[in-house]
Order: C-alpha cells, then sequence, then structure tokens
C-alpha cells in the first residue's frame, strides 16, 4: 500500500472513531430533552448531522415548539448542501442512486477528509472509509448514551445538564478563532445571537428565542451585504 | 403520532434533502454570496444562542446554576486546546460538583 493511501486510510478511520465516540454525549443529552433511544437512534441514523441533531434537541430540551426545533435543526444543515457542491468534482457520484448513497454521508468531517486527501482516488477513498467509520460508531454510541442516561440519578443528571451547553460551546468555538473566515465578524454575530437569544428568553416561547436570534442577526447583517 | 416523532422525522428527512441538494443542484444556485454569508454566519448565531438557552435559562426564565459554572470550565478548557471530550467531561464534573455542593 503506497505511503499516501495508508496515511489516507488511518485520518479517515482514526477520525471517524474519534468524532464518532461523541454520539455518546448525543444519546445522553437526548435522554436529557425526553427523547427516547428510538428518536435518538433515528436521528443519529437518518439526519446524521451532529450540529443539527444536538440544536433539535437542544430546543425540544428547552421546552421549546418542533416547529422552532425543525427550523434550528434545517438552518445548521444547510452547510451541508454547499459541501455537496464542493464535493461533486471529487467524488462524481454517478447515477441518482449513487448521489442518494452519497448525500447521506456528506458531513463536516467526511466533507474535510476528502478535501485534505492528496488525489481524487483518495478523497473518494477518505469519503467511504471516514463515512462508515463515522456512521457506526456514531450510531452505537447514541445507544449507548441514551441508555445510559435513562439510568441515572441526580448528581449524574446534574453532570448531563451542564455537559450540553457545553458541548453547543465545543461547536461554537472552532468558528471563532483565526483558521475561520471573517473571525472579528464570526465573534460578533456569535454574541449578538447570544444576547438576543437571552434578552428574548422571558417574552417568548421556549426554542424560540433560538430562531428569533438567528433572524435578527442576519437582518442586523442586511445593509451592509446590500452595500457590497 | 407525538410532536416529537413528527419534530425527528420531519427535520430528518429536511436535513438529507439539504444534503442531496448539494449534490445535485448546479453549482452556480449556492455559490452566490448571500448563501455563502448565510451558511457562514449562520451557525455561530444559532450555536451561540443556543449555549445560552441551554446553560442558563430554564423555562421562560433567566436560571444560574452549576451549568454556568461548567461553561466557564468549558471555555477556559477550549482555549487550552483540549480535546472534546475533555471539554465534556470537566464541564460534567463541574455541574456535578455545585449540584452537590448546593444539594
Amino acid at each position: 500500500m503506497s505511503p499516501d493511501r495508508s496515511q489516507t486510510l488511518r485520518d479517515a478511520v482514526g477520525l471517524g472513531l474519534a468524532v464518532g465516540l461523541y454520539g455518546v454525549a448525543f444519546g445522553a443529552a437526548a435522554d436529557a430533552a425526553g427523547l427516547d433511544v428510538w428518536q435518538a437512534l433515528v436521528l443519529s441514523a437518518v439526519m446524521f448531522t451532529g450540529a443539527s441533531q444536538f440544536a433539535l434537541i437542544g430546543v425540544l430540551g428547552a421546552g421549546g415548539s418542533p416547529l422552532a426545533a425543525v427550523g434550528s435543526a434545517l438552518l445548521l444543515g444547510t452547510r451541508n448542501t454547499v459541501y455537496g457542491v464542493r464535493l461533486v468534482p471529487l467524488l462524481r457520484p454517478r447515477g441518482p442512486l449513487r448521489r442518494a448513497g452519497t448525500a447521506h454521508w456528506v458531513i463536516d468531517e467526511t466533507t474535510a477528509l476528502s478535501l485534505a486527501a492528496p488525489d481524487r482516488a483518495l478523497a473518494g477513498l477518505a469519503f467511504l472509509v471516514g463515512g462508515a467509520t463515522l456512521y457506526l460508531t456514531w450510531n452505537a454510541t447514541t445507544v449507548v448514551g441514551a441508555l445510559g442516561a435513562a439510568a441515572l440519578g441526580g448528581t449524574a443528571r446534574a453532570a448531563l445538564d451542564a455537559v450540553v451547553p457545553a458541548a453547543f460551546l465545543a461547536l461554537l468555538w472552532p468558528r471563532l478563532g483565526r483558521g475561520n473566515a471573517q473571525p472579528a465578524v464570526q465573534r460578533r454575530v456569535a454574541l449578538g445571537g447570544a444576547v438576543v437569544a437571552l434578552a428574548l428568553t422571558p417574552f417568548v416561547p421556549p426554542g424560540v428565542q433560538v430562531v428569533a436570534a438567528v433572524v435578527a442577526v442576519a437582518l442586523a447583517g442586511r445593509p451592509r451585504r446590500a452595500a457590497a | 403520532m407525538s410532536a416529537t416523532w413528527t419534530a425527528v422525522l420531519v427535520a430528518s428527512v429536511g436535513c438529507y434533502l439539504l444534503k442531496l441538494a448539494g449534490l445535485s443542484v448546479p453549482a452556480s444556485w449556492v455559490e452566490q454570496s448571500w448563501v455563502a454569508r448565510v451558511v457562514d454566519f449562520v451557525p455561530a448565531a444559532l450555536l451561540a444562542a443556543l449555549v445560552v438557552v441551554q446553560g442558563l435559562t430554564s423555562g421562560d426564565e433567566v436560571v444560574v446554576d452549576g451549568r454556568l459554572a461548567g461553561l466557564a470550565v468549558a471555555a477556559l478548557a477550549l482555549a487550552l486546546r483540549a480535546p472534546f471530550i475533555v471539554v465534556l467531561v470537566l464541564a460534567g464534573a463541574v455541574g456535578a460538583l455545585v449540584h452537590v455542593l448546593a444539594g
């Protein structure tokens, strides 16, 4: 096996396992939000995009309406549409079946792996191996987390309550640092979203403040967009 | 069907269709400046809103408890470039500690 090929395989399996283990946190958080293990598993198996999964259960867990929960999940899911556009020239999925299958695994990690691979053949390999490893691990650990959390007592549940916001912070953090597009603007957008959500909390049904925060920040950014 | 199941299924299918759209539509549809802006900045606003809602609210009230202490420790750990799982374990430990101390 060429060094490039074994390096690509190692990266794909390693990232798939590392991120896949994080499904424990999702399964546990889903249980804390009041979902049963089947609902958690359907999210991991069908939705299969972590940030959207966390957003859906985050809004439901806060007592939010299903509509606000679905809206949050879809807003975060738009990212994958752009990833798909970037992946088409690399993966060239032929025919509707290939395309439908490939689409299911288009997420942050598989996109990063494919774009980092040294050539087109290895990009396809990285996508498949990374996607398969992550998919299997993520779904297995989701079930472990959901079943494990259901058996927790008061103190462990308090721990879990603290893990969920920390998980969102950990998802947010890399977007605010250098190496991202316009980190200063990202930080302003994040601060704006947090302030609006907190300020609206006493006045709107739970969950609505999350979607409202996004809309408010988008509207605040509009004049600059029109001028550009 | 319960409202939760409906939300789970609708959002799951919706997210899948968003992925499929990326592989199906002409690149020019997606590579417009306003689409790029939305995709670049929506996650930051949404995730930040979820951090405060999950960390500081309960129903329609703003509540300060062990979750905030957990968030502070998580932020410190992230600033020190701790791995994901370490961040979560530390936040959970602090949340549990506050629960026991406030018990």
